[in-house]
């Protein structure tokens, strides 16, 4: 194995920047779109379950199975039908980022306190309008740190999903790990996880923000 | 069906003032449970009055209460608003003309003051304009200041203010009734006392019909037109005037109900211009209580100051008349059924 050589890891740098900036953005944009696709179904589960006690066990007891199911597995398992590339990539990241998301939705809709519930419906609301005008919002909070675990959850993911040639950064840690013993493949390995990681903070920054412009200044701490 | 709901609804909406409440034989029995939480509750409730329900906790006073505005369905029996079957009416509309205050008070966290105030009025499509115009003058009937408040969030105020967001609430779409769970019961002493005097104040300029349920025996005779003194089940000991229940108790359940010191209460009730006043007295010593007191402010500064008279003064200074205990006692006694006549004769 070559030694590390930090001036070596700089000017790999600096000759694969738009490469590197590519891997990236693509990272960031199949994490994007599959959080989109994940909170809404995520939501739309929360909404459907949380007042019906078996679904709502069901739900979350398979979200919860579905997590334990290794990510390299279950990109094995889908490749056949989806083929490589984006699909499986998306679909596998979709897939375990529900369980966060529908159960902090089923827990921040259950948490409305009753006396609120019932100054609701005590005003004239119905129950469609009661859950889109109160209990969203004021489960809004809770809903959103789910989906920021599975921000988290997903960046790392993604990573592995290079392995079905999904993009992202785990396409530089595949590499690097295919041809070890060769002059980049310190480099290669190091920049996918370096760039990862700085991704994952920029992204949990991002939520932060996020969170403290969409929640209603009245239900701030 | 659904066009003879909302005109129903309409029709009980148009009514600002207050309008008739009648309860036939309302039973509710809760699933799984034998004995049934409300027996055969049976009311009649005139236009603009304020009716308190009081009873020890568990005796199914706030249950009946519920049944009005069906956040809790009947079992059995009619409930009619102003001559309307309430249970042919869809409930969403009905409860936004039904002013309702909880104890909790349930505002809700995530909106402005404002818009708490202003759920119901928008749930009716009125206006921006209309709405907020609406929301100032509630936020100055209950004596906060609009441009201090509106803009705030729930938590950003005191539980006496939050209560007097509550009931501004309730009053928004001007409902010509209001149901009231408790509603001070949550408030520290001093200011339940306030909002006690200012519901006083506002129920005598609005007159809305309101069912009031409290635990508390003095505040139904404070607020209350008529009292019902509910026992387990729901059942009425007594439904009369709070003068009426505390000189002449149905049974034993209303007087152990009252408590020690029934005369004492009912002093409460009785401005000291009712009573027979003496010649003023022109001593400068003679200690003085405004005309607008009760007698039980009169009573106390008596038992205070040790005189044996005291002066009743009217708003300009003067003096119109004085107090005994004598007197005071003898007030009282006119205010007894029966011995009216003859205390209004010796008088």
């Amino acid at each position: 194995m070559t030694p590390f050589d930090l001036a070596g890891l700089f000017t790999f740098w600096g000759r694969r920047w738009d490469d590197i900036l590519e891997l990236v953005l693509e990272h960031m944009s199949v994490v994007a779109i599959s959080l989109l696709i994940a909170t809404v179904i995520g939501i739309m589960i929360g909404v459907l379950v949380w007042n019906r006690p078996v679904p709502r066990s069901v739900a979350i007891a398979s979200a919860g199975v579905a997590l334990t199911i290794p990510s390299l597995a279950l990109l094995a398992l889908i490749t056949p039908i989806f083929g490589l590339g984006w699909t499986p990539t998306v679909l596998s990241l979709v897939f375990y980022s529900l369980l966060p998301i529908v159960r902090n939705t089923v827990v921040g809709l259950r948490d409305v306190a009753p006396e609120i519930m019932e100054s609701a419906r005590g005003v004239g609301m119905s129950n469609f309008r009661i859950l889109v005008s109160v209990q969203l919002p004021i489960a809004w909070p809770i809903i959103l740190t789910g989906v920021r675990v599975a921000a988290q959850l997903t960046i790392g993911i993604a990573a592995i999903a290079a392995y079905v040639a999904g993009p992202g950064l785990g396409q530089y840690i595949f590499q690097g790990l295919s041809s070890l013993g060769s002059k980049n493949a310190l480099n290669l390995a190091l920049t996918g996880t370096l760039g990862v990681i700085v991704l994952a903070l920029v992204v949990d920054a991002l939520f932060v923000l996020i969170t403290r412009y969409t929640t209603s200044r009245g239900l701030r701490a | 069906m659904p066009e003879s709901t909302s005109t129903g609804v309409i029709a009980i909406a148009d009514n600002t003032a207050g309008v008739s409440i009648s309860l036939d034989n309302v039973v509710k029995t809760y699933p799984g449970q034998a004995t049934p939480a409300v027996e055969h509750f049976s009311m009649d409730v005139a236009p603009g009055e304020l009716i308190m329900f009081v009873g020890p906790s568990g005796c199914g006073k706030t249950t009946t209460m519920k049944m009005i505005n069906r956040i809790i369905e009947p079992t059995s029996g009619s409930i009619s608003i102003d001559g309307r079957d309430v249970l042919s009416l869809d409930p969403n509309e009905l409860r936004r003309h039904i002013g309702y205050v909880i104890q909790q008070i349930g505002l809700f966290p995530h909106m402005t003051i404002a818009e708490n105030i202003g759920v119901v009025p928008k749930l009716l499509g009125w206006t921006k304009k209309k709405t907020a115009d609406r929301v100032d003058e509630l936020l100055e009937t209950v004596q906060l200041d609009p441009r201090e408040f509106a803009g705030r969030y729930p938590k950003q105020l005191s539980g006496g203010q939050q209560q007097r967001v509550g009931v501004a609430r309730a009053l928004a779409a001007d409902p010509p009734v209001m149901l009231m769970d408790e509603p001070f019961g949550a408030t520290d002493p001093i200011t339940r006392e306030k909002l006690q005097a200012e519901f006083l104040r506002l129920q005598a300029s609005i007159g809305k019909t309101i069912i009031f349920v409290t635990h508390a025996f003095d505040e139904a005779v404070l607020l209350g037109d008529r009292i019902a003194v509910l026992s387990e089940r729901s059942q009425i000991e007594q439904f009369d005037t709070p003068a009426k229940i505390l000189a002449t108790p149905a049974n034993d359940y209303v007087s152990s109900f009252i408590g020690s010191g029934a005369a004492l209460k009912r002093l409460v009730l009785v401005p000291v211009t009712e009573a027979h006043l003496g010649l003023a007295s022109s001593a400068s010593s003679t200690p003085s209580i405004d005309a607008s007191d009760n007698l039980r402010d009169a009573l106390d500064l008596l038992i205070v100051t040790g005189a044996p008279l005291i002066n009743v003064v009217s708003r300009d200074g003067s003096a119109v008349g004085s107090l005994t205990v004598a007197s005071i006692s003898a007030a009282l006694g006119a205010e007894a059924p029966g011995t009216t006549a003859a205390a209004a004769s010796t008088s």
